[in-house]
């Protein structure tokens, strides 16, 4: 596959990903203004995310879309910004693993109460 | 100085070299082309420059004037003047050869690069192809067909500032334009030479392009149109074949 092929996947997978995430973070808002009602405890998020199978799919859809989207805008700009410095592929690589690492080891956290 | 004059300071000089300040008399009707063109005929035969139709049709007197990229020739003075000055550079993202005159090969071979020409494959045997005025494909050529290569588009686009090897909106128009020719027989190669980030997907739709055009095209909608069809070809394929 040529750079050029490869880089219009990523322009596409970018754009596919920002519309899930656009629902994703109409969602995550809605839930928080319906969830802070009553206060917020870290009690109150367990009670509501632990074992609830619906909710840690629907988080970690959150973080897979991140995990694409994020780094590839990061990737461009810093090629636009520093386009010497071959920084780019390197650090937005860092920050799709940390994302993707980071995002779900809080998706299990909040599915598991920290049991796990 | 008459009270009437006005401050016109030029850009003197290659990539180094500086504004020099001239002054020109007012006249009603006056366009910035009219005020380079006394400057070398009256008050320094040295200063280059480049025209040729003076009526808009030719594209070749375009600088940046006040900061904006512009035909000079189609520029009257009183539109643009501040105060009683005007500041005339060559155009920005291409090499100045000398002073309001710049190179303009890259341009042109961006537009080659872009596979911005034609290619049939009817001799002067065949019947003429038939195009139906209405269709899609006719109607999205039209809409960008009037180019004529004068590069305010391109000296005003940031992202051939951010990335030299960016084809620039006027190729991509032009590329866009020959992907709904229905006769063109290269479309799927033309594909691959616009895709990517050196093509149509490193464009920010920030518009400048569109606003600048003298002809009032719309780059920003033809490179909207070539990264849709290109990251579909790429993923999905298209009518011509995959990526």
């Amino acid at each position: 596959m040529s750079a050029a092929v490869m880089q219009a996947k990523l322009w596409y997978a970018q754009r596919i990903s920002a519309m899930i995430l656009g629902i994703c973070v109409a969602i995550h808002l809605v839930i928080i203004f319906y969830a802070i009602r009553g206060g917020l405890t870290a009690q109150e998020i367990l009670g509501r995310t632990q074992g609830n199978l619906t909710f840690a799919f629907f988080y970690e859809t959150f973080v897979l879309a991140c995990f694409v989207h994020a780094p590839i805008g990061v990737a461009n700009i810093l090629q636009e910004t520093l386009p010497k410095s071959g920084i780019a592929k390197p650090a937005s690589w860092l920050l799709a693993i940390s994302i993707l690492t980071l995002g779900t080891t809080a998706v299990i956290g909040v599915y598991s109460g920290g049991a796990l | 100085m008459s009270n009437t004059d006005l401050k016109v300071k030029v850009w003197r000089g290659a990539e180094q070299g500086e504004f020099v300040e001239y002054l020109v008399p007012r006249n009603s009707n006056q366009t910035v082309l009219d005020v380079v063109t006394y400057i070398q005929r009256k008050l320094d035969p040295t200063l280059s420059y480049r025209f040729a139709c003076r009526v808009g049709m030719c594209g070749s007197c375009a600088m940046t004037v006040n900061g904006v990229a512009r035909w000079t020739c189609r520029t009257h003075v009183s539109q643009i003047v501040e105060g009683d000055s005007l500041e005339i550079a060559p155009l920005n993202n291409l090499p100045v050869i000398k002073d309001l005159a710049t190179d303009m090969r890259e341009f042109f071979n961006k537009w080659k690069g872009a596979v911005g020409f034609f290619k049939g494959n009817q001799s002067r045997h065949d019947d003429f192809a038939k195009v139906e005025p209405q269709s899609e494909e006719r109607q999205l050529a039209n809409a960008g067909i009037e180019c004529i290569g004068c590069g305010v588009c391109y000296a005003s686009c940031e992202v051939v500032e951010a990335r030299p090897n960016y084809l620039g909106p006027a190729a991509l128009n032009r590329a866009w334009t020959l992907t709904n020719d229905i006769r063109d027989v290269q479309q799927l190669e033309r594909l691959r030479a616009v895709a990517g980030d050196a093509g149509c997907h490193a464009c920010h739709t920030q518009g400048s392009c569109t606003e600048r055009c003298p002809k009032a095209i719309e780059p920003t909608a033809s490179i909207a149109g070539l990264k849709k069809l290109v990251a579909r070809a790429a993923v999905k394929g298209s009518k011509w074949g995959k990526l």
